[in-house]
């Protein structure tokens, strides 16, 4: 016999929706409406009190109209009014129409909440399930301010009926959810937990998700809601399949309920107790074998159930991530469901592994798993489990298959749903970035990425890209090497002009050796799309075009023209008709050296979380946030590219405008032309989210600082910055300071003291040589109370100095404290005489903004002095045997500083060499002599000082056996006097 | 949670319940993505930012011209709102006795009152079949010692249910398309 009686329903509804479906077209339907809202309207309105039999009906059909998706916009005082019948039919629709239609009239609303406190009251449990599904339904604030203390009462009452109990439960849970600062907290919540125990499922199941939602605040309070979740799954989990009767669901035992009660476990640490542990771990295990079992039914019911409660289970062991056994073994039950028939199996099993793939125990387990994770990608016929497949490979990618991942990815990109591609191509450009070994492999990867899917590389990914070519010397070369092959595809993205623009402009001189991409090719190369471009690309190609000149001096005239034409000097966009102009005339009528200033290359961009990492959280929302972090626990994929990069190699380079600006101290001032008036082109570029120590770098530098050895001669190679190896050409470092000189000649004759100073900093040097080797201890002084940022002290070795002298540095702390000063250890080896000195690059934030300077690093070749005692006539044997005029340097020059001998004496022991008395024949006079001790060659010094006391003069000569050598000497120790 | 519930067939809009503020436009997205879907696909689906973000997901079962369609939040298990929309739809069956279209469609509220049996608030209340029907029946018994009329709407109804039906064309929303009316599979 069917459960409804169809036909006790009313009458004129039935005939009203049979007119409705027969109408043969929408107007005619919306006429057959509105007759029926007017007659409905006039009934209400009308003189004759409706029976309640009416009053139902006409609700009724508003309802129905309503459904069909017109407005209704009266009617709410009849429903109102059939609240308070006495009938359950009346009621009934009374309580749907107000659920439904909502209105928010205060007057009605306290007539509705005043039918639901007479209902709440009446004992009679049908008509207390009404209004409670009412409260539930409307879930407003003014209900729950009305009930919210009611409702706790009638859950815990004794006396109160099942179905009451489970409707009191969700309408408590819905409030709480909506105010939960309506919902007192008290004596009742222990009674709540014991509802776990309830004889009847339903009030279990109701009772668990309140329980669920509540511990969430109050875990405490809640404690003791484990052991008796656990003890009820432990019986449901061993029931046979029939013991739960009704609740057994398609020979599954209460799946709804176990699925439930796994979900609150997942808001608790794994138990404490011991045997209730134990227990728990017996549940799961008993999930896992069931799962093993042949399915006692063919229908996908049954296997819906089971694997609701196995998912679930997975969730549960991944939430606990501490059973090393049975995440291997959840990980091994996903792997099957990985290749099952049913779409959805695979579906929640590549999103189960996404989350199994962070855990440091599974992460291994999960990887055996990439092919058919990656053939899932191929050939999966749902986007949304290719999602997932995508989802998945970026979780389990580390160092060890970033390759393989990354090159399936960009292959499914070319035929991937326009929907995810962006996701796709953040997700590729932040792998290829993490886990780049070679920079390479990197810019490939990325320029790969542009070809492929251009529309959906967004600002973000090729900012980045320009951000890592410039901060790494190492691959500039082959970036402008690869976009210009990649440019000279007949059809290119705009985002690879954009890229091949900028780089080019940066470093096209690199590749500008080879005649197949001489200046004048690179520029016609560019120049070719420029027509086809953005506003704002074109933008950036005529920067590119100023800094060609100043690279490219043949491409001068060429680019002249072209910034002359009218076409650019009366664009009708502002901006580029500005640029134009501007560098039109910047190119005429500055001189070489300013233009060289002015366009100099782009200063390293400042380290910071990746914008693209960014991106994609914003793109998934704070919930996947987690997932897609590197919140891998896992040590061994401890990544070294981490966010925020070390140190890098590259060398600093303060803005040589910077000084001509007389703005030492400021930002580089981003070389006026390109980015900065770009609009909001490179805004990005400068202004990001500042950068934060990833996690991934902090243990990699403790891992240095620990492991400093004490004696430069142990490992220390290993751990020191590859400087020689990585170190820039001369055209990447800025000049250094005015004062840079004069610092230097003060370090000439002595080895300890205070290199430089301003405001901020102190520099201090400490240094001793020995033979050809040295030691030097800078000290670095934060004087202010504010912490120094991205502090990276750097050693620069202009020209050809590398070839002629090492210098080891180590990284310093990236931070150094208001008031607090660090240590930095150079150990140096001469290799063969040398002139220039190295150059110190010292560069920080403070208090955001960046800070650089360029020093010279006291070092000079006199410091590789071996004193040489001899006798007179061992000198003036050797000074006759360096007689070629070029081996000897002499100057003449006036004193700076008041002729003492014994300052004198002082100042050339501290130069080097040894003071031989009794060789010259005039005891004013001085000579020295000494060995230069270098790791090719020795070279050996004489030299002689005459003062002249009344004409307040010097002369002073030197003999080398190396030409360069006598000359470099003389001019330092010139100055000294 | 349970943010949305409808039923629609492959030409329209049958028969939804929504528990918050949301706008037709929801309901017509939600029929455009689900009822373009293949067979053999799963059933779950993302919709974005048009059902309240990436925390939310269509979960959808699809009975001959008719789909059942549950949004959810992540709260809920997928393969258990799979289970919900099955006992959903047995128990249609078991108080419609071989639910129709049609039984939709005349007897909302007593659809309605099915489904706030089982799901309350956005949250599953029941989920026991068997409990359900027994609450109904209570509900039906109730009905029928209220009523005073009885018999004539019942043959109204048969009346409709037994015209050509086939022939005619509805038009419930979208679409213009003549539907044969099925039964829902049997559920044996």
């Amino acid at each position: 016999m069917p459960a409804v009686s169809k036909g006790d329903g009313m009458r004129g509804l039935a005939v009203f929706i049979s007119d409705i479906r027969n109408c043969k077209s929408k107007e005619a339907e919306i006429k057959r409406i509105n007759k029926e809202l007017a007659n409905i309207r006039s009934k209400f309105k009308g003189d004759k009190a409706l029976d309640g039999y009416s009053k139902k009906k006409y609700v009724c059909k508003l309802l129905f109209i309503f459904l069909l998706g017109h407005d209704i916009d009266f009617g709410h005082m009849e429903a109102v009014n059939l609240l308070s019948s006495n009938k359950y039919t009346e009621k009934q629709i009374g309580y749907l129409f107000i659920s439904v239609l909502v209105n928010s009239n205060s007057e009605l609303i306290r007539l509705i909440n005043n039918a639901i406190k007479n209902d709440l009251a009446s004992r009679n449990p049908t008509f207390m399930c009404l209004a409670l599904h009412c409260i539930a339904n409307v879930g407003s604030r003014e209900m729950g301010e009305a009930f919210a203390a009611d409702i706790p009462r009638i859950l815990v009452a004794g006396d109160s009926m099942d179905s009451v109990k489970q409707s009191a439960a969700l309408c408590l849970l819905r409030l709480y959810k909506a105010s939960p600062d309506l919902v007192p907290m008290g004596e009742w919540t222990a009674r709540v937990v014991h509802l776990l125990n309830d004889q009847h499922m339903g009030v279990v199941t109701a009772a668990v998700s309140l329980i669920t939602c509540l511990c969430k605040k109050n875990p405490d309070d809640f404690k003791t809601c484990i052991s008796l979740a656990v003890s009820r799954l432990s019986r449901i989990v061993s029931s046979a399949s029939t013991d739960l009767q009704d609740y057994t669901y398609y020979f599954v035992p209460a799946p709804w309920l176990s699925v439930k009660l796994l979900r609150l476990l997942q808001c608790y640490p794994p138990p404490e107790d011991a045997a209730v542990k134990g227990r728990l771990v017996e549940c799961l295990e008993t999930v896992l074998n069931k799962a093993q079992e042949p399915p006692k039914s063919k229908k996908v019911q049954h296997s819906n159930a089971k694997n609701a409660i196995l998912f679930e289970t997975i969730s549960l062991i991944i939430h606990y991530d501490s059973e090393p056994n049975l995440l291997v073994r959840a990980c091994n039950q996903l792997g099957q469901f990985l290749q099952h028939r049913e779409t959805n199996l695979r579906y929640l099993a590549l999103e189960s592994m996404c989350t199994l793939a962070s855990s440091e125990f599974s992460h291994e387990a999960v990887k055996t798993h990439i092919d058919t994770v990656i053939n899932a990608l191929k050939t999966e016929r749902d986007v949304s489990v290719r999602q997932r497949a995508a989802d998945l490979l970026y979780a389990m990618c580390d160092r060890s298959n970033a390759k393989q991942i990354v090159s399936e990815m960009l292959r499914y990109l070319e035929t991937a749903d326009y929907a995810i591609r962006e996701e796709i191509v953040l997700k590729v450009a932040i792998l290829a970035e993490k886990y780049a070994v070679d920079y390479s492999w990197y810019v490939d990867t990325i320029l790969n990425l542009i070809r492929i899917a251009g529309d959906y590389v967004s600002e973000e990914v090729w900012y980045r890209v320009l951000q890592i070519v410039t901060n790494r010397d190492d691959v500039q070369g082959y970036a402008a090497k690869t976009v210009f092959e990649a440019l000279q595809a007949p059809a290119c993205h705009e985002n690879m002009v954009k890229v091949g623009g900028y780089i080019l402009g940066e470093f096209g001189n690199l590749i500008a050796g080879d005649p197949r991409s001489s200046p004048p090719v690179q520029f016609s190369l560019l120049h070719s799309k420029f027509h086809l471009c953005s506003v704002a690309t074109r933008a950036l190609l005529l920067s590119t075009y100023i800094k060609f000149i100043n690279l490219f001096p043949e491409t001068k005239a060429t680019i002249q023209g072209v910034l002359r034409a009218g076409s650019q000097l009366r664009n009708a966009d502002v901006e580029l008709q500005q640029r134009a102009v501007e560098y039109l005339t910047l190119s005429s009528v500055a001189s070489t050296d300013v233009l060289a200033t002015v366009l100099e290359e782009m200063p390293p961009f400042p380290e910071r979380e990746s914008s693209i990492l960014a991106k994609l959280k914003r793109k998934k929302g704070p919930g996947a946030g987690s997932a897609l972090d590197d919140g891998r626990r896992d040590a061994s994929s401890n990544d070294i590219n981490g966010g925020v990069e070390p140190t890098p190699s590259t060398v600093s380079t303060p803005s040589p405008s910077a000084d001509l600006l007389g703005l030492r101290a400021a930002p580089p001032p981003a070389a006026p032309p390109a980015p900065a008036s770009a609009g909001n082109l490179l805004v990005d570029v400068f202004d990001g989210p500042a950068a934060q120590p990833s996690l991934g770098a902090t243990p990699e530098e403790a891992f240095l600082s620990e492991l400093e050895p004490p004696a430069p001669e142990s490992p220390m190679a290993l751990l020191a910055d590859p400087a020689p190896a990585a170190d820039p050409g001369p055209e990447d470092i800025g000049p250094p300071i005015p004062e840079a000189d004069e610092l230097l000649n003060k370090f000439v004759c002595k080895n300890n003291g205070v290199l430089f100073e301003n405001q901020l900093l102190q520099i201090g040097v400490k240094s001793e040589f020995r033979q050809n080797l040295g030691r030097m201890y800078l000290f670095y002084g934060n004087k202010t109370s504010v912490q120094f940022q991205n502090f990276s002290p750097t050693v620069v070795h202009p020209g050809d100095l590398q070839t002629q002298l090492a210098v080891q540095t180590k990284r310093v702390a990236a931070q150094v404290d208001g008031g607090a000063q660090v240590q930095q250890v150079l150990n140096i080896e001469c290799l063969r005489d040398f002139l220039t000195p190295p150059l110190l690059s010292v560069r920080f934030r403070y208090g955001g903004a960046p800070q650089s300077l360029t020093l010279k690093l006291p070092v000079t070749i006199n410091k590789f002095f071996q004193p040489t005692e001899m006798a007179a006539q061992d000198f003036f044997q050797r000074w006759k045997q360096l007689s070629l005029p070029q081996q000897e340097a002499q100057k003449i020059f006036k004193a700076n500083h008041p002729m003492d001998a014994e300052v004198t004496k002082a100042k050339l022991l501290g130069f080097g060499s040894a003071l031989l008395d009794n060789v010259d024949p005039n005891p004013e006079n001085f000579v020295g002599a000494g060995i230069i001790q270098t790791k090719a060659l020795q070279v050996g010094c004489l030299l002689r000082l005459e003062p002249n006391a009344q004409a307040q003069m010097y002369r002073l000569t030197l003999r080398t056996s190396k030409e360069p050598v006598s000359r470099h000497l003389c001019e330092l120790l010139a100055q000294q006097f | 949670k349970v943010q949305l519930f409808l039923i629609f067939k492959n030409s329209g809009f049958l028969w939804f319940r929504i528990s918050e503020d949301t706008q037709q436009q929801i309901i017509r997205e939600t029929f455009h993505l689900v009822s373009k879907r293949d067979e053999n696909v799963c059933n779950f689906l993302e919709g974005g930012l048009l059902i309240g973000g990436s925390d939310n997901k269509l979960i959808y079962r699809h009975y001959a011209t008719l789909y059942f369609v549950f949004c959810v939040d992540s709260s809920e298990s997928e393969l258990g709102i799979l289970d919900l929309i099955q006992v959903f739809v047995e128990t249609l069956d078991k108080c419609f006795e071989n639910v129709c279209e049609l039984d939709l469609i005349f007897h909302v509220d007593k659809v309605h009152n099915i489904l706030a049996e089982m799901v309350m608030g956005g949250m599953v209340l029941e989920t026991n079949m068997n409990e359900i029907v027994t609450q109904i029946d209570a509900q039906n018994k109730l009905e029928k010692s209220e009523a005073g009329l009885a018999g004539a709407p019942a043959r109204a109804v048969s009346a409709v249910k037994n015209m050509n039906l086939p022939e005619i064309p509805r038009n419930i929303n979208i679409g213009d398309i003549s539907i044969k009316v099925p039964n829902l599979p049997s559920f044996k």
